[in-house]
């Protein structure tokens, strides 16, 4: 039989029975619908988390002064002073060869002012580079370049919460501010970059020359980089994160004269690890809600095999005429195998409708990015053909291993 | 077997030799024919008699090409059909033979038209073609003006007339007809028959299968199955139904 013959056939068996194709065709419909909106939300959410680590900069290790045991008593992170700025500078001259970015990032709480208001916030001191690990770019104005961060002059680059707070009404390029009673100038905006993974609101900061830092608001180093001081490394190689950190703790082993025996005097923070078991237990939930979808999937698929069999059963006289007059057996199954192929590739191109929707909202809920790749709904689609195949298979087997004599004499 | 045509050069049309059927029951084996011997020639007016269980049903179907003898062989126009696969004879019937039942079988919900195509979409004959000569054939059984009408809204009498239109839209040379006026009136049984007899004088083989005397009396030819045997074979100037 030719083909549109037989899908003419088979659009004309389905319409005879608009509402139980209909109902059939649901159960694909919410199976492909679900798969492709978890698979979007799934991409969603995992792209998302990303987003949130790619704000924190990028292929980051953070070291920072170790703990000071005094008599047994740890006393935390930073509470010795041990990393110098020697240190800094050796790995700026490249001796841990994977780095491509080092800054050291001084940081601490202070009140700040503008003409009109104050506000209590962070203030960074560092180096321009800092700018390029953490992929951030002015919103307004400019950032201070390498000069600026050696010599020190009082300009400030600030963060959007504290540009609301300081300057409500006014653009705040060009305007004072006033950090631990000292004036400088905000010369830049810095973009939005919301929570960090951690949670904590990234655009709450200020940001100034590393020289401006260590002269006028943190003194107390002197030759060791001070207290909550953190040295910034960017990897260049997302590959090398895990050879780069052995690296430059062998690197800052030797510099710091440590036996074999003593611990580490600093840490190394990696945001890569920390960022990929996020990702992971992203990608955990995701798989787990597409499992969940394929199951009202095959469920689906279930419902059209159930259909199909009642359908075969109620046309047996049919397929007794059909038979008489020449089917072959190949025909009958051929018929059957199109009818619930038919119902559900229908059954997906509206279940392809109904997950983009259900996608698209859930996206706008979270305040995802939308993701509908097409190599998803493609592989939705030919799912879908695929349930209807195995499926109906069966049904369709047993259409066309009927007798036609007792197919004839059935009953209905 | 007296046959009074002339004796045949091409192969009979149809040919069966020791033809036995046996059918297993529970723990029973059911001989529905015990070695039938038959030969009809192209263009017969043949009627198959017997009691219900005198092996006619099996003999139709057997002829008809839906079953296969469990021993001996049927020739159909000259060719063994007798140990075809189920695609094999599914292909046979559709070129050599024309079924007409007692209950019409026609598909339901499906106009006239769709039904007399049906046949010709197993033999891949394009939609033009399939139109062109499902209109001819419903025309020849004289419906023309009803092919959109569905069964339902068909009397008894044209409904089998669309069945012989279907039975006739692939040319075959043989019509079955099963008790084809089990399920009508008088009047309108004679209007079918008076089909069937047209279709005789246009050269093809009308094989009825009946229980009824009344309807193998327009047959020129009949046969009497008792207990899976042939007990009689007579000529008999058939009956005119001429409408």
């Amino acid at each position: 039989m030719k083909v549109f013959t037989t899908l003419k056939l088979a659009f004309r068996a389905l319409w005879r029975n608009k509402v139980r194709s209909m109902l059939t065709m649901l159960g694909i419909i919410f199976g492909i619908g679900t798969v492709i909106a978890m698979i979007a939300s799934g991409q969603g959410a995992k792209e998302a988390v990303a987003d949130v680590f790619r704000s924190m900069g990028t292929n980051l290790l953070i070291v920072t002064n170790g703990s000071q045991r005094s008599f047994g008593a740890a006393g935390g992170a930073g509470s010795r002073f041990s990393l110098t700025w020697t240190d800094e500078a050796a790995l700026e001259a490249g001796e841990v060869p994977t780095i491509r970015w080092v800054t050291p990032v001084l940081q601490t709480k202070v009140q700040v002012a503008s003409a009109d208001a104050n506000w209590n916030t962070s203030v960074v001191g560092t180096k321009p580079v800092y700018f390029q690990i953490k992929n951030w770019e002015p919103k307004e104005g400019a950032l201070f370049d390498e000069d600026a961060a050696l010599n020190g002059p009082k300009v400030a680059v600030i963060g959007t919460t504290v540009a609301t707070q300081l300057y409500a009404s006014s653009s705040p390029i060009g305007q004072q501010i006033m950090i631990n009673n000292q004036p400088y100038e905000v010369i830049g905006v810095l973009e939005s970059k919301g929570q960090s993974g951690m949670g904590q609101d990234q655009d709450d900061v200020i940001v100034i020359p590393l020289k401006a830092y260590t002269q006028r608001i943190d003194k107390s180093g002197g030759k060791y980089i001070p207290g909550r001081g953190q040295i910034y490394v960017s990897v260049a190689n997302e590959g090398d994160i895990q050879k780069a950190e052995t690296q430059l703790t062998t690197v800052l082993r030797e510099k710091h004269n440590l036996g074999a025996a003593d611990d580490d005097d600093f840490q190394i923070r990696n945001l890569a690890e920390f960022a990929l078991s996020q990702q992971k237990s992203t990608d955990k939930i995701a798989t787990l809600l597409a499992i969940v979808a394929a199951m009202s999937l095959i469920v689906g698929g279930i419902g059209v095999m159930n259909i199909m069999l009642v359908s075969v059963i109620e046309r047996t006289r049919e397929i007794g005429i059909r038979m008489a007059v020449g089917a072959k057996p190949l025909d009958v199954m051929t018929q059957f195998l199109v009818e619930s192929l038919v119902l559900a590739a229908v059954g997906g191109v509206l279940g392809l409708g109904f997950g983009a929707l259900l996608a698209k909202y859930m996206a706008s809920y979270y305040g995802w990015k939308l993701f509908f790749p097409a190599t998803t709904a493609a592989l939705a689609f030919a799912v879908a053909g695929g349930v209807g195949v195995v499926f109906g298979l069966y049904p369709a087997i047993r259409a066309s291993r009927l007798d036609p004599i007792t197919a004839l004499r059935y009953e209905t | 077997m007296a046959d009074d045509a002339v004796p045949p050069l091409p192969p009979p049309l149809i040919e069966m030799r020791g033809i036995e059927r046996t059918y297993v029951m529970g723990d029973n084996l059911v001989h529905a024919l015990r070695g039938v011997d038959l030969t009809i020639e192209r263009g017969a007016s043949i009627a198959i008699m017997g009691q219900s269980g005198s092996g006619k049903s099996t003999m139709m179907n057997l002829m008809g090409c839906l079953d296969q003898p469990t021993r001996g062989y049927y020739k159909l126009n000259g060719k063994d059909v007798s140990r075809l696969s189920r695609a094999e004879l599914a292909d046979v019937r559709g070129r050599m033979i024309g079924f007409v039942f007692q209950s019409f079988n026609l598909l339901s919900r499906t106009s006239a038209l769709e039904n007399v195509e049906m046949p010709l979409m197993y033999q891949g004959i394009s939609g033009k073609e399939r139109h062109r000569r499902a209109m001819r054939a419903i025309e020849r059984v004289g419906l023309l003006g009803r092919e959109h009408h569905h069964s339902s809204q068909l009397s008894g009498g044209q409904q089998q007339r669309v069945a012989i239109a279907r039975a006739l839209v692939g040319e075959a040379p043989i019509i079955m007809a099963d008790e084809p006026t089990g399920n009508l009136d008088t009047k309108t049984s004679y209007e079918v028959m008076a089909i069937l007899q047209g279709l005789v004088e246009q050269g093809i083989t009308v094989v009825l299968v009946t229980h009824e005397p009344d309807i193998a009396a327009y047959a020129r030819r009949v046969i009497t199955l008792r207990d899976g045997e042939i007990v009689d074979d007579k000529l008999q100037e058939p009956l005119k139904a001429a409408s």
